[in-house]
């Protein structure tokens, strides 16, 4: 198994995390996306039409999309490591949060992250006016989850499913920033991040940012 | 005889539609439950309980309340795998992962610009709401830059994830519709030969066509 990506890229760490959850092998390869552009062309772009990382290869298939990566590593190797998704009902509620990461955390928390922690890194000033807006729609999705984690241990049922996975490369970047006190102030969502964030195979994605 | 299962939300709504349009395929019959969007019954406690985020659509079977539009079509697909257009949502795991590489690439890539679109150039004056020139500017351009992606998929195969009409193509019919019928920017669309060939294949199925009928 190939991954096609970069250990700073969240997208790329999502693949990770499931990989290593999985206890499952596999080879990065490295795609210069700061200095050669190298996913806007080929050999990349072959893998991924919209040049975005990640991709993935097992065997013949090759598949973009971290989050439909993900879904099928779960389900194809279902017996391996931890279980990250289920068959019947149990999904449906699983599949119903995978869906509010992927559209209502996801593109909020990817903003706030762009502004308080990439753009610094690139040289490039930070928008308050977009922070403030981004960081109280965050609020209110996390309002949302605070009271969901009061009806289950984690956001997709009572186990660590692919829901709370996908959500770990956003909070872990955020967790370094100005709104990490949203995730703090509400005691839930704050004790979940800490579970989540502490789980061996993430610590293992971490551990590729700061080797690399 | 099984209960009709229940949908929450106006048939005008793309994520609604979007619904709609998947239940038909597979056969599922279904009641339509009106939402007053207008009077914000949306936002209401009652509401809230079965969508917390105040968004329509919602679903309910007898065992199960669902909500966001995509997990609702691919629980329907699953449960009612043998009836119905049965390829839907693939009918081994790799057409499945094929299938929800495109659902992906709808919801993350497409979506966003031609939702942004067609609220803004279709619903926004409607609702006497002011247009943001710079969102629509940079609205095109996101689409733009999509959809040529899309028509050089759409040269190499006659559907998103393979030679069949599945739950990928489905998921891009209601922002398409209204982009093509509801905006001066259908050339978006007609103007590249695949995808106009595709748009012309797949918004032509009669289950399409079924809830076209219901918006109006």
């Amino acid at each position: 198994m190939k991954v096609h990506g970069a250990v700073y890229s969240t997208a790329s760490q999502r693949v990770f995390a499931c990989l290593y959850e999985k206890q499952l092998e596999f080879e990065l390869v490295p795609i210069d996306m700061i200095g050669a552009g190298a996913h806007k062309k080929e050999p990349f772009i072959s893998l991924n039409p919209f040049g975005q990382v990640p991709a993935f290869e097992d065997g013949d298939l090759t598949l973009f999309e971290s989050r439909a990566i993900n879904l099928y590593i779960a389900h194809a190797y279902a017996d391996k490591g931890t279980q990250l998704v289920y068959d019947g009902k149990k999904m449906a509620t699983v599949s119903v949060w995978m869906e509010v990461e992927a559209h209502q955390f996801g593109p909020v928390a990817l903003k706030l992250v762009w502004e308080l922690v990439l753009n610094p890194t690139l040289g490039m000033t930070t928008d308050a006016a977009v922070v403030q807006e981004a960081a109280a729609k965050l609020g209110q999705v996390l309002d949302i989850y605070e009271a969901r984690l009061g009806q289950s241990k984690y956001l997709g049922g009572d186990d660590f499913t692919l829901v709370d996975l996908h959500h770990l490369p956003f909070i872990q970047s955020l967790m370094g920033s100005q709104v990490k006190k949203l995730f703090d102030s509400r005691p839930r969502v704050s004790a979940w991040c800490t579970q989540i964030l502490a789980r061996p195979a993430w610590l293992k994605v971490v551990a590729m940012q700061v080797n690399n | 005889m099984a209960t009709p299962v229940k949908v929450y939300g106006p048939a005008f709504s793309t994520a609604v539609s979007r619904v709609l349009a998947c239940l038909i395929e597979k056969d599922v019959e279904f009641q339509l439950v009106a939402v007053n969007m207008a009077k914000g019954e949306h936002k209401k406690p009652d509401y809230l309980k079965i969508q917390p985020f105040g968004q329509v659509p919602a679903f309910q079977d007898e065992s199960i309340s669902l909500f966001e539009s995509r997990a609702i079509c691919r629980y329907v697909s699953e449960k009612y795998a043998n009836q119905g257009n049965k390829g839907l949502y693939g009918t081994n795991p790799l057409e499945k992962a094929s299938i929800d590489q495109w659902l992906e690439a709808e919801g993350q890539n497409f979506s966003p610009p031609s939702s942004a679109l067609v609220f803004q150039l279709a619903f926004a004056p409607r609702m006497k709401i002011k247009q943001d020139e710079g969102l629509i500017r940079q609205s095109e351009e996101k689409l733009n830059k999509v959809l040529d992606v899309y028509e050089k998929r759409l040269g190499e195969n006659r559907y998103l994830a393979g030679d069949e009409f599945t739950l990928a193509d489905l998921s891009h019919l209601p922002n398409t519709h209204y982009l093509v019928n509801a905006t001066e920017r259908g050339e978006l669309v007609t103007s590249r030969e695949n995808l106009a060939r595709w748009w012309g294949e797949i918004s032509s199925r009669e289950s399409w066509k079924k809830v076209v009928d219901m918006q109006k």
